[in-house]
């Protein structure tokens, strides 16, 4: 196992625990700039893993670090989308002044939101931001003269002073340098004070507040600032699907972005990518399942005669078509990894490093989760 | 000067008057310790003077001002920082993020800096290390700085808590049962830093404790309650002699 040996306090302050660390981000990026080269068929998969991962971002900073639970994202990503939207295209002004607006209105409704939730914790608070989210989409189906209502609105190429950015690739690299924008700032916020007094509100209102920390102010704040992150990726989000219809900032979408930090892992950054990756991957090989599955399951049956192998060719066919398949997939992993794995795909990640930097020495008890006395009634 | 009193204090949860009528008064530089069986109100008054529970009735006033309306962040900021009977640390942070949480009171950096990560907010948040890092020297923390909570013993939480209370540089420490859930020689200890922080820091407390050495110990004054009645003040070994504190713990 690798041992920091820290010789000072700024040691701690760095955004990399060490150089070696440091070393394998820089080849992480390095590999991710090469990779339209090598892959040129999933560089728009990828652009979306970029724009989920900022989106997984946002979500993490508000559920994963402040312990808000919200089930509205997907509100504030269509908010961002049709005000950079409405801004670059309605308005004609530049596509940064779009971005801009995107990140501030989305901010701003991230502050409507927060105010009132302030007062709910837990189940309440999720249901609010729902009930939110059902609302914005009605103003999206409504709001002819700026969303298009249910006839929806075509979005243009992203030209940025200048410069085209229409070409895959060079989305790519914009979807890319946002990300890493948004990563850097939220990292930065984490290790202040402000990342630290939301880790506190998760963790024990009480003490956080007895510490001095304004819990309205702070939740506020995580409500804002992760709006706004929502706000530039619908911005990229935008450009990224061509043309805006209401009923894509469905219920659906912000329980994908819910599932997106659990099951990257909650309370973690590398968690947030994890997540997007996983997310934006999932429906590819779902479609790439549902087409393949069938015969390969019936394919025993044909032993018994080919009317059997048809016959179950034929159900579990139509098993995998059902419309409402996918969202129960979803729910369903969702469940699963509360269930097994509270720590998400970050924390296996973990445990896998240990395992193999401990190799022959591992044992099965490292990780056995300890038995903790619940804390009965709080105050008292 | 008046350094803290609480003068008639009341509250009401439903039917039930928890505190009732509480007036006492801390001098500066005293460990004050208050005694009674399980339910008397011990803890609620911790919660109305750190302005979590809201007074039906009377005042508080600490350093010549009434803190009785004052919000329960603004309380860290005017110097009482306080420990919580069932122990409320941040659980999945480390022991050194939580002490630094105990610097929130004296943040300085705005939040557009520190997006950006300024120098300034780097220095800053130097100041702090170098403020908690005295804390860890205090009590002996070094060897779990980098630890998560989750993974820490009871004892050592204990110990933790503390430090982040004094990470606000508090003028007065409120310590909610020290030494409960502690062996022997953890509780040995914790009247040893008790007396310290007192003699070294100049910190007064204001202690909830039950067990009785440990309050004959360190206590300057004890204040005995009953059904959120007080029924006695003075020092530890008079208030334990006192009839009806007597009569209270044997149940008579
Ligand atoms: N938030 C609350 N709501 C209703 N009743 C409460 C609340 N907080 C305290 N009480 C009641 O007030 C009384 C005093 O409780 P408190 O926690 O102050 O006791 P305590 O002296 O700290 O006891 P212990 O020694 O067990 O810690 C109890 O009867 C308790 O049930
Ligand atoms: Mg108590």
């Amino acid at each position: 196992m690798r041992f920091v040996f820290k010789t000072s306090y700024a040691q701690d302050l760095g955004l990399f625990r060490d150089g070696v660390q440091r070393n394998w981000y820089l080849a992480l990026l390095v590999g991710v700039a090469v990779l339209p080269v090598l892959v040129p068929a999933y560089v728009g998969d990828v652009s979306l893993v970029f724009i989920y991962g900022l989106c997984g971002l946002s979500l993490m900073v508000l559920a994963g670090y402040t312990g808000l639970v919200s089930l509205g994202h997907a509100a504030f990503l269509g908010i961002g989308s049709y005000a950079h939207v409405y801004v670059t295209q309605d308005l004609g002004l530049p596509w940064l002044a779009g971005v801009i607006a995107a990140t501030v209105i989305a901010a701003a409704a991230g502050v409507i939101v927060g105010v009132p939730a302030l007062r709910m914790t837990g189940v309440y608070l999720t249901i609010a931001t729902l009930a939110f989210a059902l609302i914005i989409q009605e103003v999206f189906a409504r709001w002819d003269a700026v969303t298009g209502g249910l006839k929806g609105k075509a979005v243009s190429k992203p030209v940025i002073f200048g410069v085209s950015f229409a070409g895959d690739n060079a989305f790519y690299f914009l979807c890319l340098v946002v990300l890493a924008a948004g990563l850097w700032l939220t990292a930065n916020l984490l290790r202040s004070p402000t990342g630290r007094a939301w880790v506190a509100i998760r963790d024990s209102e009480i003490a956080a507040q007895s510490m001095g920390v304004n819990l309205a102010v702070y939740k506020t704040m995580a409500f804002a600032y992760s709006a706004g992150l929502m706000g530039i990726a619908g911005a990229l989000f935008a450009h990224k699907i061509g043309f805006l219809a209401q009923d894509i900032f469905s219920v659906l979408l912000s329980i994908q972005f819910l599932l997106m930090v659990v099951v990257g892992g909650l309370g973690s950054l590398h968690g947030a990518i994890f997540g997007a990756v996983f997310v934006a991957m999932l429906p590819v090989m779902i479609s790439q399942a549902r087409d393949a599955l069938p015969a390969m399951l019936s394919q025993p049956f044909t032993l018994f005669g080919k009317a059997a192998g048809d016959t179950v060719f034929l159900a579990l066919d139509r098993f995998v078509k059902q419309p409402g398949l996918e969202p129960g997939i979803f729910g369903l992993i969702l469940v699963l990894f509360i269930l097994f794995e509270p720590l998400g795909i970050y924390g296996r990640w973990l445990k896998l490093r240990v395992y193999f930097s401990l190799f022959p020495l591992y044992k099965a008890a490292t990780f056995r989760r300890q038995k903790a006395y619940m804390r009965s009634e709080r105050l008292r | 000067m008046t350094f803290f009193a609480a003068d008639g204090l009341v509250i009401n949860f439903g039917g039930i008057r928890a505190v009732d009528g509480v007036s006492f008064e801390v001098e500066q530089g005293q460990v004050f310790t208050i005694i009674g069986p399980n339910g008397a109100g011990k803890t609620t008054i911790f919660n109305l003077v750190s302005r979590i529970y809201e007074p039906t009735a009377g005042t508080l006033v600490f350093c010549d001002e009434e803190i009785t309306r004052v919000p329960p962040h603004e309380i860290a900021r005017r110097g009482i920082a306080r420990t919580f009977q069932n122990i409320e640390l941040f659980e999945h942070a480390t022991v050194l993020q939580n002490l630094l949480l105990g610097r929130h009171a004296h943040k300085r950096s705005r939040f557009l800096e520190e997006l950006v990560f300024l120098p300034r907010v780097r220095a800053l948040e130097l100041e702090h290390r170098e403020a908690a890092e005295k804390v860890i020297d205090f009590l002996d923390l070094q060897p779990y700085r980098d630890s998560l909570i989750v993974n820490l013993p009871y004892g050592v939480r204990k110990v933790v808590e503390m430090a982040r209370a004094l990470c606000t540089e508090p003028k007065l420490l409120l310590l909610d049962e020290p030494s409960s859930g502690l062996s022997v020689e953890e509780t040995e200890d914790m009247a040893f830093w008790i007396q310290d922080i007192r003699t070294l820091l100049g910190i007064t407390v204001l202690m909830v404790e039950h067990d009785m050495s440990l309050v004959s110990a360190v206590s300057d004054r004890v204040l005995a309650l009953n059904y959120g009645r007080p029924l006695a003040v003075g020092t530890a070994r008079e208030v334990q002699e006192h009839p009806d504190v007597v009569k209270a713990y044997l149940g008579g």
